[in-house]
């Protein structure tokens, strides 16, 4: 199973780095990393295996939107499934 | 592979437009519940709906987290009470309405559906009674909501039973009037009704549902509204099929949802509702849609056939996306729960003429509007009657959920609180229906009821 894990928010040093650190301690492992700067905002898309992770995913979307709120940052965690549902028939 | 466009675009639906779910709704049956001793039965209602929709809310509170995707309201639907009770008097079943209120509360569903009778073609003694509680029912509880549906295209209307739904209504405005006659709000008279509607107030388990069923009611004017504005001055035929590709996303969401919630409670998926279902929030509004296909205000001329439009698009976006439609499916044009729909009204540009007007085409009736305390009762039949041959001539569901609301007149604003919105009072014609009404009995079944 996968998530899709997305960052916004003001660029600074070290977001990925805090994004995968998080990830690694829940074993989670990241497959695709999709990240862009337009000016001082900053994008990141996230496609992460769940099947090894740590805990419930619930804690983990837990987990991860604290730590977007510690950082200034908005992260949304979500299954794939529901992108999946959306766009193919 | 995910494509990081979709990615976004859902994101931005969920995040930007207010795309969510509106309501998991379980629905129970209470058949066997039944019995003649009222205790006995209310403790057996008590039990079955606590122990069967115990894990609602977590379950709801644990996809909500799973897809990111809010689930506004977790509710139950019961079989329609007047079902289990023949024998009982209108207290006794004051006494279900109280059981069926704490089971919600100690579940933290924030309502319960079901609280009514289906009378389209007469009344028994149960029914009856259950119809003279409904206000006392109301006014004594939080939770409960009450329907009944008073006229079918096999069926035609009963009158009798609308004369009745007419004193219910004026009786529940008056015992409630301390909280702006808010037990109104809690009671929908029917033609037509579906028996595995999701939403609210309308919502029961109907007859021929099983057991147990899990019902999903999908929302979206927001999306809907945004990828209008997106799509700029291109024809209505090319409008039509954004509104098509739109709502089945919107649909979905829904289907996946009802499977999870479906599999994780081990309850049979029923349906989903593709209703647009408008909320207060700006952003969230079905009348933003119609002005967005170009209406200068909601009310407009045009207002029905956009309307239209946008209703059959709707289902045949949603119909594709998932495995079992059902409920009330289409848009809904609730006044108070809308906010383009509270400044048309408020503006004088939406009157409740143009409303029933749009009622003919789109999912439900004259919805959460507000009306002054002193009409009688005869004028509010009157109301009723109108919608509800709407609903019986053209086949499709209609209903009325007006609030007299005492103490208040025409202009007054009225802030019903929550998802539930605000309202201005619209005025109502001062003449009167009372003789058409006293006549009472039946409006025979339409000839095209005679299909067979």
């Amino acid at each position: 199973m996968k998530a899709v894990i997305t960052v916004t928010g003001k660029d600074a040093v070290g977001i990925i780095a805090r994004v995968a650190d998080k990830c690694s301690e829940k074993s989670v492992n990241i497959i695709d990393i999709s990240q862009s700067v337009i000016r001082d905002y900053f994008a990141m898309i996230m496609l992460v295996d769940i099947d090894r992770l740590v805990g419930s995913f619930g804690d983990f979307v837990d987990d991860m939107t604290k730590l977007g709120e510690e950082a200034g940052l908005v992260i949304s965690t979500m299954h794939e499934d529901i992108f999946n549902s959306m766009h193919r028939i | 592979m995910l494509n990081t466009q979709d990615i976004i675009e859902t994101i931005n639906m969920i995040r930007e437009e207010n795309l969510d779910i509106r309501t998991v709704t379980m629905g129970i049956s209470l058949i066997d519940c039944a019995g003649d001793d009222i205790d006995a039965v209310c403790g057996r209602i008590y039990d079955k709906i606590t122990s069967r929709a115990a894990r609602l809310v977590p379950v709801a509170n644990d996809i909500e987290k799973q897809y990111g995707i809010p689930i506004v309201n977790r509710r139950i639907s019961v079989t329609p009470v007047s079902l289990i009770g023949g024998r009982f008097s209108p207290e006794d079943y004051i006494k279900i309405a109280k059981t069926l209120d704490r089971a919600a509360a100690d579940l933290g569903v924030n309502f319960i559906g079901g609280y009514g009778a289906l009378v389209q073609k007469g009344s028994t003694r149960g029914e009856d009674a259950l119809i003279e509680s409904i206000p006392y029912a109301l006014a004594s509880t939080e939770r409960v909501c009450s329907s009944v549906n008073v006229a079918s295209t096999k069926a035609g209307i009963n009158m009798d039973a609308i004369r009745k739904m007419g004193d219910v209504i004026k009786k529940t405005s008056e015992l409630t009037k301390d909280n702006v006659s808010f037990g109104c709000a809690k009671i929908v008279v029917f033609a037509n009704v579906p028996e595995d509607n999701p939403f609210m107030a309308g919502a029961f388990h109907g007859v021929t549902e099983p057991e147990t069923v899990i019902n999903v009611g999908v929302s979206g004017p927001g999306t809907v509204a945004s990828a209008i504005a997106r799509a700029g001055d291109c024809s209505l035929s090319e409008l039509a099929e954004i509104v098509k590709r739109t709502a089945f996303k919107i649909t979905r969401v829904g289907q996946l949802v009802a499977a999870e919630a479906s599999s994780r409670l081990g309850v049979p998926a029923g349906i989903v509702d593709l209703s647009l279902a408008p909320t207060p929030a700006v952003g969230d509004s079905v009348a933003y849609i119609l002005e967005n296909m170009g209406l200068e205000t909601c009310g407009c001329p045009g207002t029905t056939a956009c309307l239209a439009l946008l209703n059959d698009a709707v289902k045949k976006g949603g119909v594709m996306a998932s495995s079992s439609v059902g409920g009330l499916s289409g848009a809904f044009i609730p006044v108070s729960e809308d906010a383009g729909m509270i400044a048309a009204a408020r503006s004088g540009a939406l009157t409740l003429q143009k409303l029933e007007a749009m009622t003919a085409v789109c999912s439900v009736g004259l919805d959460m509007i507000a009306i002054p305390g002193d009409p009688s009762a005869d004028t509010i039949c009157g109301i009723i009657a109108d919608e509800m041959a709407i609903g019986v001539q053209t086949c499709k569901t209609t209903a009325v959920r007006v609030i007299p609301a005492v103490g208040y007149d025409v202009g007054d604003g009225i802030n019903f609180g929550g998802l539930f919105g605000s309202a201005p009072v619209m005025p109502v014609s001062k003449l009167s229906p009372a003789k058409f009404i006293a006549r009472g009995g039946r409006i025979p079944a339409p000839i095209h009821s005679l299909k067979n």
